[in-house]
């Protein structure tokens, strides 16, 4: 990886005030908001933004969120609440559409999916570490790229479940694989167990396929699929992560 | 007049000594994660650091980089997702030893690790106590996660200067980006000038 070109812009990323066109409720503690922002250059899917906060005595807090939203989409944050949270507890339920709010972005270029890969795709998501992974499945819809997809998305319970009609209706070599951990609805037929290396055997493409992963959520479920995704096999430059501790608000 | 964000008061409980804690940054007591692919689990006795001078190389092997003279190091760290976390204390080799004892001089260094990734920085920020290469964290071993067995350690640049998985630094004459100066972050990276990001 190294000896790459320095790529993407050599310009500061500057902050701006971007106008709330919608705040959509997703579960009962997470929020997409989708933003009106007058000076974007456009993103890739998996980048993400920083927003920055600021009280009326100046006090601020800074915050980074995945981009929920595909390139070409109106610019999309989805956020979950963090009881413990300073700026979540905003995001979700202060801010409403017509508010301003400054951020800067896009921000991350090793954690992108751009479409032209040959080789399946593999997204494996727990809990909101979905949002970045819901940009390359959207991505992969509207540029018509025929990359087979299968995200496997494991969730607390089912009304924790992120995006669950859209995710419900992807099709045409896009599969969306379920399993509930703490929690399952009478007559549930997904998964009902943490992400093992069995699970991960069954549901993972076959590593010599040129298959590629994605991995997002809380470092110890990123830690144990990622190091399950080598075992079976996959590059590890292959399999791309991004982890959020349980600090992140 | 800056922007006010309508309703926003803040918690501020973690607003912290304004004079150990960088702009934008705030206090954690965890220690998180980041990091861009699956942790490297290199066995002890295959494991070396090695000063990397053009075609000169000067390598210590696990056992001979722990009979080096260490210290224990307390210091605050800045991650650049924001977290900063104070009095974290560590063990491990000053740079400035490994450098003398490979007679090194030259204006940058390149970190390289385990997994592919790379880290540039001054040699003047990595010597004069400044740098360490770490092995423990806390009075324990460093966990593979956090970097284990050794990561870099340098305290007043963002984190991701402190190179998880380190094997070696590499001389240079030019400041060459590493891994995430490439995906757009700074390429100096000091925290109380806010360098997140390139052109910062």
């Amino acid at each position: 990886m190294a000896g790459t070109a320095v790529r993407g812009r050599l310009k500061p990323l500057t902050w701006q005030i971007a106008t709330v066109a919608d705040a959509v409720d997703e579960t009962p503690r997470v929020r997409t908001i989708v933003l009106d922002v007058p000076d974007w250059s456009g993103h890739r899917a998996g980048q993400h933004l920083d927003v920055r906060l600021t009280a009326e005595d100046g006090y601020r807090a800074e915050r980074e969120y995945s981009i929920a939203s595909a390139p070409g989409e109106p610019v999309a944050i989805t956020v979950e609440r963090l009881e413990d949270g300073e700026v979540s507890p905003y995001l979700t339920e202060e801010l409403r559409a017509g508010d301003g709010i400054e951020l800067r972005g896009p921000i991350g270029g090793y954690f992108v999916w751009d479409g032209e890969d040959a080789g399946p795709l593999l997204l494996v998501a727990g809990g909101s570490g979905v949002v970045p992974l819901r940009a390359m499945v959207r991505h992969r819809q509207r540029a018509g790229s025929d990359v087979p997809v299968r995200l496997l998305y494991s969730s607390r319970t089912l009304d924790d479940v992120i995006y669950r009609e859209e995710l419900d209706e992807v099709r045409d070599g896009i599969e969306v694989v379920y399993t509930l951990t703490r929690e399952r609805p009478p007559g549930w037929t997904g998964y009902d167990r943490r992400v093992d290396a069995d699970l991960l055997r069954e549901v993972a493409w076959r590593a010599g396929d040129g298959a590629r992963a994605f991995v997002c959520g809380p470092t110890s479920f990123v830690e144990a699929v990622a190091k399950g995704l080598v075992d079976l096999g996959y590059p590890p430059a292959r399999v791309k992560t991004e982890r959020f501790g349980a600090t992140g608000s | 007049m800056s922007f006010i964000s309508r309703g926003f008061r803040g918690r501020r409980r973690d607003a912290g000594d304004p004079g150990r804690v960088p702009p934008g940054q705030y206090v954690t007591e965890d220690f998180p994660v980041l990091s861009a692919g699956p942790t490297p689990h290199t066995p002890l006795d295959e494991w070396t650091f090695s000063v990397v001078d053009g075609d000169e190389r000067t390598t210590w092997t696990w056992e001979e980089l722990r009979a080096l003279p260490s210290e224990t190091v307390t210091a605050d760290i800045h991650c650049v997702t924001r977290w900063s976390k104070l009095d974290s204390t560590w063990e491990g080799v000053s740079v400035d030893t490994l450098l003398e004892a490979a007679e090194a001089d030259s204006p940058y260094v390149l970190a390289f690790c385990d997994g592919g990734y790379t880290a540039n920085l001054p040699t003047e920020d990595v010597t004069g106590g400044k740098a360490w290469v770490a092995f423990g964290y806390d009075g324990e071993p460093l966990d593979p996660e956090h970097g284990g067995p050794a990561r870099l350690l340098v305290p007043h640049l963002y984190f991701w200067k402190s190179a998880k998985w380190v094997r070696g630094l590499a001389l240079r004459e030019d400041d060459e980006p590493g891994f995430w100066e490439t995906y757009g972050y700074h390429i100096y990276g000091d925290p109380w000038r806010e360098q997140r990001y390139a052109g910062d």
